[in-house]
């Protein structure tokens, strides 16, 4: 999930949403406010005991996050493993395994200080020795991790006494930091095994995490139990489990019947759904923005979209508040750029485009379309008709209601759009990769480093690179190189206010918005702080107050 | 007999082949492919790591190869290891898997049969009966409703609403601390809604089956004969029309066999019972070639035993088939 840059609602079965991990994955946002009061006639004393169930659509593949690449495997390593660094409430970088850390004034060095004291949770103590192994599997040709790029820009990496680890690169590389969010693994337990994928230990990890493993019943449920001596102090809630519940709906009743205790809620059920006097008694909703957004791309070889005006026309000509209110009842926020508003790396001060079908008309007008047919369809000098078609994968409701809206808008200015789903692999195979299309309507994911280095510059237009509009902007690939070969914040937030800006007036993409991220959580369970990263972020402290607790056989 | 069955036998292993080689070819020329599922749209998947996926998977070879190695592990009957993340063994996959779908469709389809074949008899001896249109609306009424749709209606009702029953799963979460006695109420319980909707949608095909054969035995000279020669009517129905009547069903349960073990993906998806359909939804979705082609092979297997079964059966019950010269 943290390193993911895509968001594939396409696909249930891998996104699976085990929803303590997508509240973590950041979701910021203004104050990240909660919809009610906190009203509670019982007492409210932490107290250990209880259990928590989630539901998750999807089950998960694997406990080695380094092996994996869904985000309910991922959600279930977050209980179980550690890496040196984690993000905290406020999407800052902070120590996790690592107590500390210094990166080397040149920015090539980084040591870690290591927590001292900490064990597996089979009693053997974590060590820097455990960190290098880490790192070794990394860039081990025998693992089989789609992570291994950022480790391969370690050029040493060292163990000088148990307590310290050092990664040096030869050049500075800012997102290498956030790389140390990599899952420690147990050496002790993986050494005899080469491929760690193929591991007992893919099954049934032991980790320094809050949580110890249990039980995994494939396509059933995976249950956890609190680390009595975890370093951070022992979770109050005694055992998390995770049901597998691949449909929404069915989800759902399971809540309102008692069966699972969070979730995360569609926009219809937040605010239609929800409103009763007896679900307010037995639920708290949570709003905030999720780290994800949607756009409008074009690929920008093609004869229409060379030019920038048609790209500003265009978005001049999407009323995007129409599409937030339409599709997501008002629960998301227009956006202006690849990253959220909140975060320190968003610019809020970039050019936007309210809606104004006139001033649209306008930029077409400027740009060679001044002329219609008999059907009332732009057509330029040679008498070629504005028309292309806009895809967007298959089994996404709200992308294909937000592509019928904007060829609404844009028939409003002139512009004859079809509108074409495909199949999630067929998309990316047939049509993505081979750049096989006029226009798209997809979304990215906006990971806590602002690096978006493989997105926008230039030298990322290979068939499986990721720059598929054909984005090509000499100033923007020179401050994206700025951005992340430096560690000075400052000097990072120049750049990538920068980018935004070029971006905004670029329009090489139409931003369209950020949706919001709906969890729902049982009233029993308090300690919950919302917070720009989400819920999720403190979930190690969230507890129950004793009378409450409602499943008393799992206590221990 | 016993040379007509050895022959359906070896006339299937080279169909087995043939359908193994269409179901394989056209499974790799689907867009994209296991690799994609984590490396498509990760910006951190290097063009170095997907050739070393495509070696480590064998997909570097081309697709005639790959074929000949899958067939050499079929032959001894090695189901090779699935393409997903866990790398496990595809049997054991596909093993975990069985029980339950088993279960459910063993029973929805006794629950289909013991409620159909009753209802397409006394239709068809009382045909154009408020009972005969009742029946024909009600069986045509669950052929008809989205199943998906009535599942949320009764889960609503009988679990949100009533609470009588579970919404989804197969045990609670407290199913380990429980009595025996109570185990079984559980498993029970959290079976009722799946096997009654399963059934509920298959009454229409076995009772119009029934019933149009029945009609068909009715008219025949003996069921006169046999009313002439002064039978009551029980007897007459009993004895002479149902037997004859219910000898075309026996080829309808050879035909089932493979559907004993298919799950279906949206009554698993709904009522989130891990079965075989949503095992083989999501192995097509990741492109898990492996588990695809086990699962298939398997269905194919049991099709053709299905049938060959169909025909002894049918050669058994009615002597008037000639065995040795049909084929």
């Amino acid at each position: 999930m943290r390193r993911r840059l895509f968001r594939r609602f396409a696909f249930p079965v891998l996104i699976a949403a085990a929803f303590l991990a997508v509240a973590a994955a950041g979701c910021f946002g203004p104050g990240g406010k909660s919809t009610e009061d906190e009203s509670s006639a019982f007492s409210d004393i932490p107290a250990y005991g209880d259990s928590i169930i989630e539901g998750s659509i999807g089950d998960v593949s694997g406990f080695l996050s380094a092996v994996t690449s869904d985000s309910a495997s991922h959600a279930a390593a977050g209980y179980v493993f550690n890496g040196l660094v984690r993000y905290d409430k406020n999407i800052e970088l902070t120590g996790d395994l690592a107590e500390s850390w210094k990166v080397s004034p040149d920015g090539r060095k980084i040591v870690f200080r290591l927590r001292a004291g900490v064990k597996w949770h089979d009693g053997a103590p974590f060590t820097s020795e455990d960190v290098l192994f880490t790192y070794r599997k990394m860039i081990d040709p025998k693992t089989p991790t789609a992570y291994g790029e950022d480790f391969k820009q370690v050029t040493k990496a060292y163990a000088p006494d148990p307590l310290t680890f050092v990664a040096e690169y030869d050049r500075p590389y800012a997102p290498a930091l956030a790389s140390w969010g990599m899952h420690i693994l147990p050496k002790h337990l993986l050494e005899q095994h080469p491929d760690i994928s193929r591991s007992p230990l893919n099954k049934k990890p032991v980790g320094t995490g809050p949580y110890r493993f249990t039980d995994w019943k494939t396509g059933e449920k995976t249950v956890f139990d609190a680390s009595p001596d975890y370093w951070d102090g022992k979770p109050y809630i005694s055992r998390v489990v995770t049901r597998v519940i691949p449909d929404l709906a069915t989800m759902f009743l399971e809540l309102k019947s008692g069966g699972i205790d969070l979730m995360n809620l569609s926009p219809l059920q937040y605010t239609r759904q929800t409103e009763t006097k007896q679900f307010k008694e037995s639920f708290k909703k949570y709003r905030y923005l999720s780290s994800g957004y949607t756009y409008l791309g074009f690929r920008l070889d093609h004869p229409f979209f060379a030019d920038r005006k048609v790209r500003q026309a265009i978005a001049y000509a999407t009323n995007k508040k129409e599409i937030i209110n339409g599709v997501f009842f008002g629960l998301g926020e227009e956006a202006t750029g690849p990253y959220k508003p909140g975060t320190w790396a968003h610019n809020p001060n970039v050019m936007r485009y309210e809606h104004d079908p006139a001033k649209a008309k306008e930029l077409l007008a400027q740009a060679g379309w001044d002329r219609t047919d008999a059907t009332g369809t732009l057509i330029n000098k040679e008498g070629k008709r504005f028309e292309f078609t806009v895809l967007t994968n298959a089994g996404n409701k709200s992308r294909e209601q937000t592509v019928a809206i904007i060829q609404q808008n844009l028939a409003a200015v002139g512009i004859r759009v079809e509108i074409r789903t495909v199949e999630w692999a067929a998309f990316i195979n047939e049509f993505v990769k081979k750049r096989n299309f006029d226009a798209l309507v997809l979304g990215w994911n906006i990971t806590p480093d602002p690096d978006q280095y493989d997105i926008w510059h230039s030298s990322k237009t290979a068939p499986d690179e990721l720059n598929y509009i054909g984005y090509v902007n000499a100033e923007v690939d020179q401050l994206l190189e700025n951005g992340r070969r430096t560690f000075d914040k400052e000097r990072r937030k120049k750049a990538y206010f920068r980018i935004q800006e070029i971006l905004a007036e670029d329009q090489p993409l139409v931003f369209l918005y950020y949706p919001d991220a709906l969890p729902v959580v049982h009233k029993r369970i308090r300690g919950i702080e919302p917070a720009p990263a989400g819920i999720s972020h403190n979930y190690v402290k969230w507890y129950v107050p004793a009378e409450q607790q409602r499943y008393k056989s799992f206590q221990r | 007999m016993g040379r007509y069955v050895l022959r359906r036998i070896l006339v299937s292993i080279p169909l087995l082949i043939g359908i193994s080689i269409i179901t394989f070819v056209v499974i790799n020329m689907a867009p994209g492919g296991p690799i994609g599922v984590a490396s498509d749209m990760n910006p951190k998947a290097t063009a170095e790591y997907r050739e070393r996926l495509k070696a480590y998977y064998g997909l570097d070879q081309p697709v005639h190869v790959r074929y000949i190695r899958w067939l050499g592990r079929m032959a001894v009957l090695d189901f090779g290891d699935s393409f997903s993340l866990d790398g496990r063994k595809v049997w054991d996959k596909i093993k975990e898997r069985i029980p339950v779908t088993l279960l459910i469709n063993a029973l929805s389809m006794s629950l289909i049969f013991l409620i159909a074949v009753p209802i397409g008899i006394y239709s068809a001896v009382r045909k154009g009966s408020v009972f005969d249109r009742i029946s024909t609306v009600a069986v045509f009424t669950g052929f008809a409703i989205p199943t998906f749709w009535l599942a949320l209606l009764l889960m609503i009702l009988f679990g949100v609403h009533l609470g009588w029953l579970p919404i989804s799963g197969l045990v609670s979460l407290e199913y380990d601390a429980l009595s025996l006695p109570l185990k079984i109420l559980d498993r029970a319980g959290h079976l009722v809604l799946p096997v009654f909707l399963a059934a509920f949608g298959g009454l229409a095909g076995i009772s119009r089956y029934m019933r149009s054969n029945m009609l068909e035995v009715i008219r025949q000279d003996y069921i006169m004969t046999a009313r002439a020669k002064g039978l009551p009517e029980k007897v007459v129905v009993r004895r002479h029309a149902v037997r004859n009547a219910l000898l075309p069903v026996i080829t309808i349960f050879g035909l089932s066999i493979p559907g004993l073990l298919g799950g279906s993906v949206i009554f698993e998806t709904i009522f989130a019972i891990p079965g075989m359909g949503q095992l083989f939804y999501q192995g097509v979705m990741s492109r898990d070639y492996p588990l695809i082609m086990g699962i298939l092979t398997i269905g194919a297997f049991l099709t053709l035993l299905g049938n060959i079964l169909a025909d002894v059966g049918y050669a058994v019950a009615d002597p008037r088939i000639n065995t040795e010269r049909a084929g």
